[in-house]
């Protein structure tokens, strides 16, 4: 019982903090008190709830051989230090899903993200990954993709990948909308950005053939240009000749991006993706553990109320929709985030050096991305909340100049003037903040606050805020490519299906043909981003985030259904819990987002709304012409029908999970694939 | 192993590089009669096949 003693004393200390966050009304609340209460909750979910699906749910059996140490070649199998491992891990899943999507839901108020976060990750995100870890780790390492087929069959296998390639066209166009509101009208920004081209071609070089696997000496190269690129950045913006130059509007910018993503994909990787991806991970750890010690260090208020009007009323002006179910999928990344399911079917199984890592890799991993999404979360709401809406809120409530823009978003409730506005744009070295929307440029603002006061002061802020814009462009453009790689095998796999011509993934012309589809794809939807009056955000994000919590839907019915064939159907509600809530909110969200009578809402209603216009020959704002009102009207059949793709592919898969289940019941013995120990140890 | 070490290793397979020198030992002990990849080659090796891909990466 003593073991119990600190940990029931930590248990107190983080419910006495939730206490302090949920109930002080009418004065700040220090944001330490958010850091208490999210430590608490993850030490002790670890300690007890862990270890306790390790041990009774699983069976984890430390002597039994994982596949690293099964197929050693050094390579790929390699038995890795737990430590070690976790860094790996770690930075494989943290992107910017963490640090975007609460931001965005931070419009409701600090409180109803900080629940979810913390409620989600400890009973639905820690497990999903933890679940797979353990899944792939029993099966050789195989993937998400591969598991499905095993444990289900061949068509549930086939609908997973398709559902898995529509969430990448999704991820790869909301990221590309991040990027593009950060950096259109910003010739600092988008001059850094571009610099990095030459600068991850020049390492490339280097690492190709001065000094090969130089990694460290290579990224401290790259790292002093990156710097160099930003001070010189200022420069370019202050010039009269240059600033013109890099002055792109968002479409400009979009048709850029397009291309780039077309050509960067299609590059031999040693030039420009690898080298980028050193800059970009090195560099986003380094701004994660900075913001951490930021955060702690300033101890800075939160000005955001807990609770927003939007909160109730579900009219907010980031995104549209009641707090259920659209909080839950907004924040996706950070409390439950299916892409995951990927990556701990991906590499991190296969160098797993014990199964009793397990719980550390999987579960661990996962915490630490929560926090990262907590610190987003503060980031956003130690800003003046006029400032915050007046960033996120799109331009056609804004009206685009400070002056409408300080008195839409004081009619809101959320007092701001004009002035400062002007003056927070010019601190961060900008001409304007205002409906740039995204996430991105908000956390940056946020993070340029926190960093200058702690380091600096008040005139390195812009330094700071193209700081936080470069590392975050960076490592989308990084996703950009690498994503655009991944939905181009993906797809390769998919249309070898039909044609078997197409799954030769090392010949030159299905490779092109699979990598300009997939370009294709979400190039259209970042241009209907681009060009959607209301940001793009607020019909993206949405879809990214059904999309995002439908694949850990299907990931967390997998897991159900591996527990039923292991015979441990009494532990099923581990899986099951989450699996529900997930299949609840993706199915209301998704027939919502279909079939909600307001149209900020629906998509067909949307629809509607346009197409009687054009049947009336009237023309409605945004569009300029009758074929712009038709384009509209199509995009949003479009976004519908891939709506009604995620819902049927969760419908799908809840059904070959209810039949394998009941199977599995029948039989009287374990039907698991898994490899047995006893061929395991026979090498 | 040293804490610097350790921290060098842990950001080199956060870009997909694992050790060099477990590989070496690795081939040493199982395959005797194989002559391990030399540094440069084994770099590029893993670079081809974390990168190649595409994937191992989140939103």
């Amino acid at each position: 019982m003593t073991r119990h003693l600190p940990w029931i004393a930590l248990a107190l200390v983080g419910a006495a903090s939730f206490g302090v966050v949920a109930t002080v009304r009418g004065e700040p609340v220090n944001a330490l008190w958010i850091v208490a209460a999210a430590v608490s909750v993850y030490l002790v979910a670890y300690r007890y709830y862990a270890l306790f699906i390790a041990r009774a749910v699983m069976g984890i059996d430390p002597a039994r051989p994982t596949p690293a140490v099964r197929r050693a070649d050094g390579l790929d199998y390699v038995a890795t230090d737990r430590r070690v491992l976790f860094g790996h891990h770690f930075a494989a899943i943290a992107g910017a899903g963490p640090l975007v999507g609460p931001v965005l839901a931070a419009q409701m108020g600090y409180l109803p993200g900080t629940l979810w976060i913390l409620a989600g990750v400890v009973l639905a995100g820690a497990i999903q990954d933890f679940m797979i870890l353990f899944i792939s780790m029993r099966r050789d390492g195989k993937s998400l993709g591969e598991l499905v087929r095993m444990e289900m069959g061949a068509i549930p296998g086939t609908i997973a990948l398709v559902g898995a390639f529509a969430i990448m066209v999704i991820i790869l166009a909301v990221l590309a909308l991040i990027v593009v509101r950060a950096l259109a009208e910003s010739p600092w920004g988008l001059f850094t950005v571009i610099a990095t081209v030459p600068l991850a071609m020049l390492m490339g070089a280097y690492t190709r053939w001065i000094r090969p696997g130089a990694i460290g000496e290579v990224s401290i190269i790259g790292f002093i240009g990156l710097i160099a690129a930003i001070v010189f950045g200022q420069s370019v913006a202050e010039s009269a000749f240059w600033a013109p130059l890099f002055t792109l509007t968002p479409v400009q910018l979009c048709f850029g991006l397009i291309a780039y993503g077309a050509i960067a994909s299609l590059l031999p990787v040693w030039l420009l993706l690898a080298p980028r991806d050193y800059l970009s991970t090195f560099l986003k750890i380094g701004a994660i553990a900075a913001l951490a010690i930021g955060i702690v260090v300033l101890a800075p208020p939160l000005r955001m109320p807990a609770l927003t009007q939007f909160a109730f009323t579900g009219t907010g002006p980031v995104w549209a929709g009641p707090l259920f179910p659209f909080l839950f999928i907004t924040i996706a990344c950070g409390a439950v985030s299916g892409f995951h399911a990927l990556i701990s079917s991906g590499t991190t199984p296969k160098l797993i050096a014990s199964e009793g890592d397990a719980p550390f890799i999987g579960y661990g991993a996962m915490l630490m991305e929560s926090a990262v999404a907590i610190m987003a979360l503060i980031a956003a709401s130690i800003l003046d909340p006029g400032i915050y809406f007046a960033m996120n809120a799109p331009a056609a409530i804004t009206g685009g100049d400070p002056a409408t823009a300080a008195a839409a978003i004081t009619a809101m409730g959320f007092p701001i003037s004009a002035d400062a506005l002007a003056t927070t744009a010019r601190e961060v070295g900008e001409t304007t903040i205002v409906s740039r929307a995204g996430g991105a440029p908000t956390l940056a603002v946020a993070m340029a606050e926190i960093f200058s006061n702690v380091l600096g002061g008040p005139g390195m802020k812009a330094f700071w805020y193209h700081f936080a814009i470069l590392f975050e462009a960076l490592f989308i453009l990084t996703a950009v490519d690498a994503g655009t790689r991944s939905g181009r095998f993906m797809l390769q796999d998919l249309l070898g299906l039909a044609s078997p011509r197409f799954k030769e993934t090392s010949s030159f012309l299905p490779g092109l043909v699979a990598t300009l589809i997939c370009v294709a794809a979400w190039g259209f939807f970042l241009y209907q981003g681009v060009t959607d009056p209301l940001g793009g955000v607020n019909t993206l994000w949405p879809l990214f985030g059904i999309s995002n919590q439908m694949l850990a839907a299907v990931a967390l019915m997998l897991a159900t259904v591996v527990l039923f064939r292991m015979k441990r159907d009494r532990f099923a509600w581990v899986t099951i819990v989450p699996a529900a809530w997930l299949v609840l909110c993706t199915g209301t969200a998704g027939l919502m987002k279909l079939f909600h009578p307001d149209p900020k809402v629906g998509f067909l209603a949307h629809a509607n709304v346009f197409s009687d216009a054009v049947a009336r020959g009237e023309l409605l704002k945004p569009a300029k012409s009758m074929a712009e009102m038709s384009r509209i009207v199509f995009n949003d059949r479009i976004d519908a029908a891939l709506c009604a793709l995620f819902l049927g592919v969760v419908a799908a898969i809840l059904v070959y999970t209810v039949r394998t289940c009941f199977a599995a019941r029948r039989i009287s013995r374990p039907s698991v694939t898994e490899i047995p120990p006893a061929l395991e140890l026979a090498r | 192993m040293t804490l610097l070490s350790r921290l060098a290793e842990t950001a080199r397979l956060m870009v997909g590089m694992p050790d060099y020198n477990a590989y070496c030992r690795h081939v040493a002990s199982h395959h005797p009669d194989r002559t391990p990849m030399t540094r440069a080659e084994f770099f590029r090796n893993r670079q081809q096949a974390r990168y190649g891909s595409g994937g191992g990466r989140c939103c």
